[in-house]
C-alpha cells in the first residue's frame, strides 16, 4: 500500500475519533450543566474544556458559549467542525481505497455538521448536533467494519482510531481526578458517559460509583471498546497484521513500545496505580502513544530512503 | 425545412443545413436509426423523462462528476448526459477505424523523426520554424530512445461530420486526452435504460477498453523486468479529471500515485509503500509535460517527481504518453498531417482535415483578417475550447481584438471555416426531442498494435444552436453505438 494512502487512512480515522470523542464528552457535560449547582467555575469543568482544546483565555466564558465554540468554531483546530472537515479531507484523498458506503456516510455527516454548525441558534441545535455525531459515528464505524476489505488499509484505520482513543482517555481522567474534591455521583456518571461507558460499568460494578472502580474500569477493563486496555490490545492486533503484509521489514521499536504499553495495563492493579503517582501513570500512557505514533510514521510513512535500500 | 413530415414526438424537429445523424433531408429516418426511431414513436414522453431521471441519479450515485473551476474549490457537478444514443453504422465505422489507424501511425513516425533525424524538415515538407516555435516542442527529447518508437500510445481524436456526410478530423489530442471514463460509464447506464433496444440493434462492445489500455501499457515496458509495476500518475484530487483517474486505476487494478509518492534514486523510479520502496516500470501519466519533473521542466511544479526525466532518458521507466507529443497536436502543425501521411506512408489520407489557414502565410492571413466574421480562429496551443473566436457569433470588438492578436503573433493562430457540425436527436430538459450539434471522439491505443474500441465519446452542444461541445463550456455527452452490421 502506498505510504501516502496509509497515512491518509490513519489520519481520517484519528480525526473522526477525535470529533466523536469531543462530542461524547460535551454531551455528557452538557447534561451535567443542566443540574442546579453544577457551575462553570468548577475546576473540573475548566479542566475538561481545556482538555478538549479550548484555549485557556476562553475557559472562563459562559459554559453554553464554550460548548458552542468547541462544536462549531472552524477557526479552532480542535473543534468538532474542524475535525470532521479534516477527516473528510483525508478520506477524499483516498476515495478509491475506502468503500463508497464509507465515503457516503462521512460525506453526509460532514454536510450535516457543517450546516448545523453554521447556524447554531439555541440548545436544540446543540442537541441535534450531538445526536448527528452519535448516530453518524456508529454508522461510520459500522460500515467501515462491514463494507471494507479487512486488509492493510483497514488496519491503519483501526490503528488511528485506537491510538486516538488511548491518548484522549488519560487527559480526560486527569481532568476529573486532579479536581476530585467535591465530586459527587453525578460527576462520576458524567465521566463514564463521556466514554459511553455508564451501562457497561454498571454491569460490572453495579451502580455503586467509586472513583477507584471508575478508574479501574476505564483503564483496565479488557472487554469494553472505550477502555485503554482494550484499545491497546486492538492496536497490537493491527500492528501485527500490518507487519505480516511486509514480513521482510521488522520494526522492533514499534513492537517494544506497543508491547510495553499493553503489559503496563494488562498486568496492572488499580490500587497499585492509584496509591503511587496516578498523574504520572496517566502521562506515561500519552507519552507512549506519542512515541508509537512517531515510530509508525518513521517506519511506514516517511522513512529515509537509505533505510529502505539497506533492507 | 420540413413541414409536419415527421410525426410526434418529432414534430418540432427541424432538420437544418447540417447533416442530421437520424433523419434524411426528406424527413425519413436513416436505416440504422429505424429501431430507435420506432421505439421513440411508441414511448410516452413521461416514460422517457423517468428514464432520464433514473440515468441522472445513477451518474450521481456513481460519483461521475467533474470539478468546476472558478467556484468554491472542489465544486462537483454531474457530467450532463443525453439519453438518446448516437448510432454509427458498421461501414462508416470501418472507414473511421482505418483512417485513425493510418493517422496515429503517421503521427508516431513524425514524432520519432523530428526528435531524431528530422528528415521531414530537411525534405522541406514542413518548415523547421513551425516545429521550433511550437511551445510543446521539447528539445530535451532529442535523441531519447522511446520504447517501440511509440510516442503516442493513448490518443483521443475529435471527428466532425460535414454536411456532405463525410467525417473529418477536427483535432488530435496527443497529450493527456480525457473523457474515456464517461464513455464507459455512460454505456453502463444505457444498457440499463434501453436493454431491449440495445440487443435488437446489435451494438459492438466497448467494455474491454481498460484491459486494452493495460495491455498497451504492458507492451511498452522495459525488457527483462519479470514482474511489472504499472501506475497511473494523477495531479491529485483537485484536478478536473480526478474521477477518471480513480476510475481507470480501479478498472485496471493499478496503483493511483501522485508525484509525492515517487522517489527517484540512481535513475530508478520507486513508489513509497508501507512495505518499502517498490520499483515502478510504466507510468500512465495524466500530468502535463510541464509539471512532470521540476528539475527539467517547470521548477515550481509540485505535481511531478524530481529526477523523473533522467530516469526516463536512461530507459529505466516508461512514460505513456512520451514527452513532447504536444508538438504534433499544435493546431498549426495539424495542418500538415495529410502531408505527413503522404510522406511517411505513401498513402492518401483516409480521413481528411478541416480546411485550415495558417496565419504565418501572408495571403491566407490577409484573407482571414478581412473576413473574420466567417471564420473560427483558434490559438494553436490551447484545448478545451479556450482561446477561440467564433466569427459568426462574435462582436466587432472581439474581431478587432483577435485581428490585433493575429498580427502580433501570427504563429500563435490558425483559422478554419465555420463548420456546421452534424446534428443528432437529443432529449431536452423540457421533455422534447430536438437536434443538437455533436462531434465524436474515439480513443486510439497504440502499443504492440493499434486498438480502437468501437465507439467513443459523442460530445453534444446542449444549448440550442451552439457549436461548442467542450464540457467546460456547457457541453454534454451521449453514448455512441457502433453497429455490428
Amino acid at each position: 500500500m502506498l505510504s501516502r494512502v496509509a497515512d491518509s487512512l490513519y489520519w481520517m480515522s484519528r480525526y473522526f475519533e477525535r470529533a466523536t470523542h469531543s462530542s461524547r464528552v460535551l454531551e455528557a457535560n452538557y447534561s451535567l450543566m443542566l443540574n442546579p449547582g453544577k457551575l462553570s467555575t468548577e475546576q473540573r469543568w475548566q479542566n475538561i474544556m481545556s482538555h478538549l482544546g479550548l484555549p485557556s483565555d476562553a475557559t472562563r466564558i459562559e459554559p453554553q458559549a464554550a460548548i458552542v465554540k468547541l462544536m462549531s468554531d472552524n477557526q479552532l483546530p480542535a473543534s468538532i467542525v474542524s475535525c470532521i472537515t479534516l477527516a473528510r479531507e483525508n478520506a477524499s484523498q483516498v476515495r478509491e481505497q475506502i468503500s463508497s458506503e464509507m465515503w457516503e456516510r462521512l460525506n453526509q455527516l460532514y454536510h450535516e455538521v457543517v450546516q448545523t454548525a453554521a447556524n447554531m441558534y439555541d440548545d436544540s441545535d446543540v442537541l441535534r448536533l450531538f445526536m448527528a455525531l452519535r448516530e453518524g459515528g456508529y454508522k461510520f464505524i459500522g460500515v467501515t467494519d462491514a463494507s471494507m476489505n479487512h486488509g492493510e488499509g483497514w488496519h491503519f484505520i483501526q490503528l488511528g482510531k485506537y491510538i486516538e482513543r488511548t491518548s484522549a482517555l488519560p487527559l480526560l481522567l486527569d481532568a476529573v481526578f486532579s479536581a476530585q474534591e467535591g465530586a459527587d455521583d453525578l460527576d462520576w456518571v458524567g465521566l463514564l458517559t463521556s466514554c459511553s461507558a455508564f451501562e457497561a460499568y454498571c454491569k460490572v460494578y453495579t451502580a455503586d460509583l467509586k472513583p477507584e472502580h471508575v478508574a479501574e474500569f476505564l483503564l483496565l477493563n479488557s472487554e469494553f471498546p472505550y477502555t485503554a486496555r482494550y484499545s491497546t490490545e486492538k492496536m497490537q492486533e493491527a500492528l501485527e497484521a500490518i507487519q505480516r503484509t511486509a514480513p521482510g521489514r521488522k520494526f522492533t521499536q514499534i513492537e517494544r513500545i506497543a508491547g510495553r504499553m499493553h503489559a503496563s495495563l494488562a498486568y496492572a492493579q488499580i490500587d497499585n496505580i492509584m496509591s503511587r503517582d496516578f498523574e504520572r501513570f496517566l502521562a506515561s500512557i500519552i507519552e507512549q502513544c506519542q512515541s508509537l505514533h512517531a515510530a509508525l510514521h518513521e517506519a511506514y510513512i516517511d522513512y529515509p530512503i537509505e533505510s529502505a535500500f539497506e533492507a | 425545412m420540413l413541414e409536419r413530415a415527421i410525426p410526434a414526438p418529432f414534430s418540432d424537429y427541424e432538420v437544418g443545413t447540417a447533416y442530421d445523424e437520424m433523419f434524411r433531408a426528406n424527413g425519413r429516418a436513416r436505416q440504422h436509426y429505424k429501431a430507435l426511431y420506432t421505439k421513440l414513436l411508441n414511448l410516452p414522453a413521461d416514460e422517457l423523462m423517468r428514464s432520464k431521471q433514473e440515468a441522472d441519479l445513477s451518474f450521481f450515485n456513481q460519483g461521475i462528476t467533474f470539478t468546476v473551476y472558478g467556484r468554491e474549490e472542489g465544486t462537483e457537478r454531474i457530467f450532463p448526459h443525453d439519453l438518446l444514443p448516437r448510432i454509427v453504422p458498421a461501414a462508416e465505422w470501418d472507414t473511421i477505424e482505418k483512417g485513425l489507424t493510418q493517422r496515429i501511425t503517421a503521427l508516431n513516425l513524425f514524432l520519432k523523426d523530428i526528435y531524431n533525424e528530422r528528415k521531414i524538415l530537411r525534405d522541406g515538407i514542413i518548415p523547421g520554424e513551425v516545429i521550433y516555435t511550437c511551445k510543446h516542442f521539447r528539445r530535451q527529447m532529442r535523441g531519447v530512445k522511446v520504447p517501440r518508437d511509440v510516442y503516442v500510445s493513448v490518443c483521443g481524436t475529435d471527428l466532425i461530420r460535414l454536411p456532405s456526410g463525410e467525417f473529418v478530423v477536427l483535432e488530435d489530442n496527443l497529450r493527456v486526452p480525457s473523457g474515456v471514463s464517461y464513455m464507459l460509464t455512460s454505456r453502463k447506464v444505457m444498457k440499463q435504460t434501453f436493454p431491449i433496444l440495445f440487443r435488437k440493434c446489435g451494438v459492438r462492445p466497448i467494455e474491454q477498453y481498460s484491459q486494452a489500455l493495460l495491455s498497451t501499457l504492458r507492451s511498452l515496458a522495459p525488457e527483462g523486468r519479470s514482474s511489472l509495476t504499472i501506475v497511473l500518475l494523477t495531479p491529485g484530487v483537485y484536478n478536473s479529471a480526478y474521477f477518471e483517474h480513480t476510475f481507470l486505476a480501479r478498472q485496471m487494478g493499478i496503483e493511483l500515485v501522485e508525484g509525492r509518492d515517487l522517489v527517484i534514486h540512481d535513475n530508478i523510479v520507486y513508489m513509497r509503500t508501507t512495505s518499502g520502496l517498490q520499483r515502478v516500470d510504466v507510468i500512465y501519466r495524466r500530468v502535463d509535460d510541464d509539471f512532470l519533473d521540476p528539475l527539467t521542466f517547470r521548477a515550481d511544479s509540485e505535481l511531478g517527481a524530481p529526477g523523473l526525466f533522467n530516469a526516463y532518458r536512461a530507459g529505466n521507466v516508461v512514460l505513456a504518453n512520451a514527452l513532447g507529443t504536444g508538438v504534433a497536436d499544435d493546431k498549426a502543425i495539424y495542418a500538415y498531417v495529410p502531408k505527413m501521411i503522404q510522406y511517411y506512408l505513401g498513402e492518401a489520407p483516409i480521413l481528411n482535415n478541416v480546411e485550415t489557414f495558417l496565419m504565418t502565410n501572408d495571403t491566407e492571413r490577409e484573407h482571414v483578417c478581412a473576413n473574420l466574421d466567417k471564420y473560427v480562429v483558434k490559438a494553436v496551443g490551447e484545448s478545451g475550447g479556450y482561446g477561440m473566436l467564433i466569427g459568426p457569433h462574435s462582436s466587432k470588438q472581439q474581431q478587432e481584438e483577435f485581428r490585433e492578436r493575429i498580427m502580433d503573433q501570427p504563429r500563435n493562430y490558425i483559422a478554419q471555416p465555420t463548420l456546421a457540425l452534424s446534428t443528432a436527436p437529443c432529449f431536452t430538459d423540457d421533455g422534447r426531442i430536438e437536434p443538437r450539434h455533436v462531434d465524436l471522439r474515439p480513443y486510439v491505443l497504440f502499443g504492440e498494435k493499434v486498438t480502437i474500441v468501437p465507439g467513443g465519446l459523442t460530445r453534444v452542444a446542449l444549448r440550442k444552436g451552439s457549436l461548442v461541445v467542450n464540457s467546460s463550456q456547457g457541453g454534454g455527452s451521449k453514448d455512441t453505438w457502433v453497429l455490428q452490421s
